[in-house]
């Protein structure tokens, strides 16, 4: 059996360089491309731009605005960039909530063995089995008033308090983290295995170390580069299915616009008698772009850490 | 095997009740009634509604009235249905319509019972469900299998970027965009809206556009690893053709993997989808999974549940049973 087990991805090259294929140059270029756009064209368009104007529905490259204009008047690139800070924001930490809970349950489970790996897993298989978009409707619902009074109460005067306006993006953070950990665990426990059978792990107990600092001090270094792969295939997921929900109207509130609220008004807006196509096109090439440049990177990077993977 | 597929069957009645239990429960836990409007309802009203509506606890039998009294003396029990008085009470007589095959009345779309409702949306799903399962499969495999036959060449790579951006790109994009491009500007398809078998044509590739990626990923995979097996080389060195080793000998075994994903992916497609049959504007059943949640319409929920389950039992039956036709040394207990 421990032969079947392939060594960890971490411990194949440590201090090489990694050999990113271009297609995963390129995404990770696009990426930081977007990720500045959004830093920083909202804020430098000016303000009116982003408030609502009589001249709605402006094609693009009219009266300065480069993508035109939506129905309440609004510019439409400062929609799509703003849209872009909220959905990056919430496909980022969203995926760290995942790594968190993902990482923890399957370190316990690798490391622990026996009865709490199979329950654990166990436990991993019978959720993805169930349809995720009722818990996540579930959690959204209950959640949002209790959370939002206790954000209030119990940090009164602190920054923290202001959170308390953005409780159905907090919630839907934690939601979607919280929903998409299963593959994180499993990986991250195959690895942990993995990792267990080797020497160096044997040395440092029979030197004496103790669990948890075996975990912390020889495990996790040796898991970094599962986890970023993982961080950045878990961040379109997490991103999907926000925009999943906001296209349904049950995700972000409306004032707080994402990809999927705009895509949602752009696709209300195509019909045959005069179809606003820019509404459309621009947040859907936008969102698919930056989709696919995270799932190429996401590929990219395991194969360049773990060539064998290319094989499955 | 008949012993296994009886066995099957009757584990989907165990199933079934975990599930109906299960989503009676969790819905009256989600804060909210059916009949929360923004007015609030006259006392009078609201328990003539709940009366109609079987959800006020006088329904059922005096065994499951005595149950439910015993198991709802807390204050718990009486939550958040209305003036509910003992939830037990409902759930007995609920499960004792559920025997009888009455799904009962659907707390939002007054005065229609969820079997109709069902019966009206259900054939709507399932023939778009099919549509798409046909294509996705069928494509899925022969790509993947394409792929896997050209690895590392050209077609091998396109086809496999292309996956990554089917995948990628969700179907609220794709559905919109294959409106604009192929109903408007060519106008090839209908726009949206049910009229014969063309019409779901375009639906039906936006919904299994994803799905033929997955299939295709998984396929090329299992077909890498198979072609590596020693049956082949000695098919090989017999002197088959290529085609013939790859489509007869190596995909019988290959193709396992992705049986085991077609089906529980049957029983989602053919149970519809909201996002495609919204933006398609079709009359199937995939908008009530979210919308009666959102209405606290327990019984239409408990009904489209009910026939989730049983498409997703019924699937992964037959997937097993596609397992020992395609291999004889699998047996089924």
């Amino acid at each position: 059996m421990a032969e079947a087990i392939a060594p960890p991805l971490a411990l194949v090259a440590p201090s090489q360089r990694l050999h990113l294929s271009w297609i995963a140059r390129i995404s990770l270029a696009y990426l930081v491309l977007v990720a500045c756009g959004a830093i920083f064209i909202p804020a430098l368009l000016p303000d009116s731009f982003a408030r609502p104007s009589p001249a709605q529905f402006l094609p693009p490259m009219t009266e300065g605005h480069l993508l035109g204009t939506d129905l309440n008047g609004r510019d439409l690139l400062q929609r799509v960039f703003s849209g872009a800070r909220i959905s990056l924001l919430v496909g980022l930490a969203g995926a760290l909530v995942a790594l968190f809970v993902g990482t923890s349950v399957g370190i316990v489970a690798g490391y622990a063995g026996g009865r709490i790996d199979n329950f654990l897993m166990r436990l991993v298989d019978t959720l993805y089995a169930v349809p995720r978009l009722i818990f996540i409707l579930l959690l959204v619902y209950v959640a949002e008033q209790p959370v939002r009074e206790w954000l209030r109460e119990t940090f009164a005067g602190t920054w923290l308090a202001g959170l308390a306006e953005y409780t159905k993006i907090v919630i839907l953070i934690f939601t979607l983290g919280l929903i998409e950990w299963l593959t994180m665990a499993r990986i991250v426990r195959g690895q942990v295995l993995a990792l267990k059978a080797l020497p160096f792990v044997s040395a440092a107990r029979a030197l004496g170390q103790t669990h948890r600092r075996i975990v912390t001090r020889h495990l996790l270094p040796n898991l970094a580069g599962v986890i970023t792969v993982y961080l950045t295939l878990t961040i379109p997921a997490v991103m999907l299915d926000e925009s999943f929900l906001s296209f349904l109207g049950l995700g972000v509130d409306a004032s707080q616009a994402s990809w999927g609220t705009l895509l949602d008004d752009g696709a209300k807006v195509i019909n045959p008698i005069k179809s606003y196509w820019w509404l459309l096109v621009f947040p859907a090439s936008l969102m698919s772009t930056t989709l696919l440049a995270l799932n190429f990177l996401g590929d990219g990077l395991r194969d360049a850490l773990d060539p064998r993977q290319r094989e499955r | 095997m008949l012993g296994f597929i009886l066995r099957r069957l009757l584990a989907l009645v165990g199933v079934l009740w975990a599930v109906v239990t299960l989503t009676f429960l969790l819905i009256r836990v989600t804060p909210g009634g059916p009949f929360d409007r923004e007015r609030k309802l006259p006392a009078s009203i609201e328990k003539e509604l709940l009366k109609r509506y079987k959800l006020d606890g006088t329904e059922g039998r005096a065994w499951g009235t005595r149950l439910a009294a015993n198991l709802g003396r807390g204050e718990g029990t009486r939550i958040f249905m209305g003036n509910a008085c003992s939830l037990g009470q409902q759930y007995f007589s609920y499960v004792g319509d559920l025997l009888h095959g009455d799904l009962r009345l659907s707390t939002k779309y007054r005065d229609r019972s969820v079997n109709e409702i069902l019966g009206q949306t259900l054939p709507v799903s399932m023939a778009l469900g099919g549509l798409a399962f046909v294509i996705a499969s069928l494509t899925g495999i022969w790509l993947g299998c394409y792929a896997a036959t050209r690895r590392d060449q050209v077609g091998d790579n396109l086809a496999m970027l292309g996956a990554v951006g089917a995948i990628s790109v969700p179907t609220f994009i794709t559905g919109p965009i294959a409106i604009l491009c192929f109903a408007l500007l060519l106008p090839i398809f209908p726009v949206g809206g049910l009229a014969g078998v063309w019409s779901l044509v375009l639906p039906a590739l936006v919904l299994a556009a994803p799905y033929v990626a997955y299939i295709a990923r998984l396929m090329r995979t299992s077909m890498l690893e198979t072609l590596s097996l020693d049956f082949i080389r000695t098919a090989r060195a017999k002197g088959l053709p290529e085609r013939e080793v790859v489509y007869r000998h190596a995909l019988k075994v290959a193709i396992l993997p992705v049986i085991s994903f077609l089906g529980p992916l049957a029983a989602n497609l053919l149970t519809g989808s909201i996002v495609v049959e919204s933006i398609f504007n079709l009359p199937g059943m995939g908008g009530f999974f979210v919308n009666s949640i959102l209405n606290r319409d327990g019984f239409l929920l408990g009904g489209v549940v009910i026939v989730y389950c049983t498409f997703l039992v019924f699937m992964n039956l037959v997937a097993d049973v596609a397992y020992t036709l395609l291999d004889r040394r699998i047996k089924l207990y």
